[in-house]
């Protein structure tokens, strides 16, 4: 592919094993900035150890992981600074449960990035009201639906202003019409130009929203492409099998 | 009734003391307690081996040994020879770093169960956007920790009220102490102690109220 410094994050040969079990083996990848690259494969594949590589909430076995020119498993790296940078959504919300909404929202820039109180509320409340939450900016998560919860998840990973942002199932946990609305943010954070990383099994927003579709199974990524390419002319018969199994299901 | 119309300065007395060594004790256990569960949930091997240790060697022994084996290993330490309140601060002391040592040991596994109770995503998602280890602790695990563990904290308060009572045989003039000299004084021993199992009762009363209101209270914070 094309040289090391134009790409965002750059994966050189990625290894991850959980004891005897070799979870990811050699992945070698490049994330550019703009792109939406959407991660599919089969439960077990690695697609979420992968992601998890990337903002090291998994720590590599082996390999390398350079975002914006950064080493972030070198042994001095700053990895708190790093994160900052990288936003992320998890499948299960994770909102922090003793917080209000706005506090979620918050806390980030005004412990981590040191920003004044006002100005961290202030950029709060508008990300907020542009996913339609605002009236719920003093609830507890606890009063919020799944798909609520999930869209201020993704307005406190936004709240840090990361370069790029990795969503890891955003919406599997979610009842089946909350889908959308959490879809429906994401594709309006896509069309910003916002750098993504999403990990689904949405096939519809892989190729829809999507600009790049990476197909992984046991550990490695077989086939990748534009999805207009990948979901109608996949070339690995492993690809040709999983997609066919979840294009036609019934 | 009639036997503590007649000597209840002995029992009050008593009560002071007690009191007064359980609160030191429910203290210094409790933030000795932090410490170790911090040190058992360390990555560090030795930091998490000497916890370990000390967790397992300090529920594993009675109290009433570890009393005696802490009095007379400490006895080279030059504590003040003054009385307060009635009480020789040079026996109390061992008894409040003894007791104190015993509590923080139980204290120590309810906070690391209490934080293991908190789900693994809330520290993830306080990592993501860039906060230190420490920052997790204090500000996202620990306050939802707490909730968890408020209930089996009280719990080890109360016991330790209780379990206080193993100084009278160090010569503290706590509540059973007090209550055998009323024994000795009157023969009559029954009503002694009912007397002590009525106020030890009321102490343990009041504890268990403060801790429902301070449960009630961070309840209201999730609602």
């Amino acid at each position: 592919m094309s040289d090391k410094s134009s790409a965002m994050i750059h994966v050189e040969d990625l290894h991850k094993s959980f004891g005897s079990n070799e979870v990811l083996r050699g992945i070698n990848e490049e994330i550019f900035k703009g792109e939406v690259v959407t991660v599919i494969g089969p439960s077990g594949s690695g697609k979420s150890t992968f992601l998890r590589c990337l903002n090291r909430l998994e720590e590599p076995t082996s390999g390398r992981i350079i975002f914006e020119g950064n080493d972030i498993c070198a042994p001095g790296a700053d990895i708190n600074l790093l994160r900052q940078k990288m936003g992320m959504v998890f499948q299960q919300f994770n909102l922090f449960n003793h917080l209000t909404i706005l506090q979620n929202i918050t806390i980030g820039p005004t412990m981590v990035r040191k920003e004044s109180q006002e100005e961290a509320e202030a950029r709060a409340m508008k990300l907020l009201e542009r996913v339609g939450l605002a009236d719920k900016a003093q609830e507890y998560p606890s009063r919020l639906s799944g798909g609520q919860k999930q869209r201020i998840a993704i307005v406190r990973a936004l709240a840090m202003n990361p370069d790029v942002m990795l969503f890891d199932e955003p919406t599997s946990a979610l009842d089946p019409e909350m889908v959308g609305e959490v879809l429906g943010v994401m594709k309006s954070l896509a069309e910003e130009g916002i750098t993504m990383v999403v990990v689904t099994h949405e096939m519809g927003f892989a190729q829809k929203v999507g600009t790049r579709v990476l197909f992984m199974d046991g550990g490695q990524i077989l086939e990748q492409g534009p999805p207009q390419q990948l979901f109608t002319a996949p070339r690995h018969p492993r690809t040709q099998d999983f997609l066919s199994k979840v294009l036609n299901c019934i | 009734m009639e036997i503590f119309a007649n000597y209840y300065q002995y029992f009050l007395r008593g009560t002071r003391t007690t009191i007064l060594i359980s609160l030191i004790t429910v203290f210094c256990g409790f933030l000795l307690g932090c410490v170790i569960a911090l040190l058992r949930l360390s990555k560090n091997r030795i930091l998490n081996g000497f916890a370990k240790l000390y967790i397992t060697v300090l529920r594993g022994t009675p109290l009433l040994v570890q009393l005696y084996i802490v009095y007379y290993q400490l006895d080279f330490i030059p504590y003040p020879k003054v009385n307060i309140w009635g009480v020789a601060l040079e026996r109390a002391l061992p008894c409040v770093i003894a007791l104190s040592l015993n509590s923080a040991s139980y204290v120590a596994e309810v906070i690391r169960s209490g934080i293991q109770a908190v789900d693994i995503g809330q520290s993830e998602a306080a990592r993501s956007i860039g906060m230190t280890n420490g920052q997790t602790m204090l500000h996202i695990v620990m306050p939802q920790a707490i909730k968890n563990i408020l209930p089996a904290i009280g719990n080890e308060f109360m016991v330790m009220i209780k379990e206080t009572s193993v100084i009278q045989y160090l010569g503290i003039s706590d509540l059973m102490y007090n209550n055998g000299i009323v024994v000795t004084a009157t023969y009559n021993p029954l009503p002694c102690y009912y007397i002590s199992a009525v106020i030890y009762l009321i102490l343990n009363i009041v504890v268990g109220k403060g801790v429902d209101t301070f449960e009630r209270r961070l309840k209201r914070s999730e609602r």
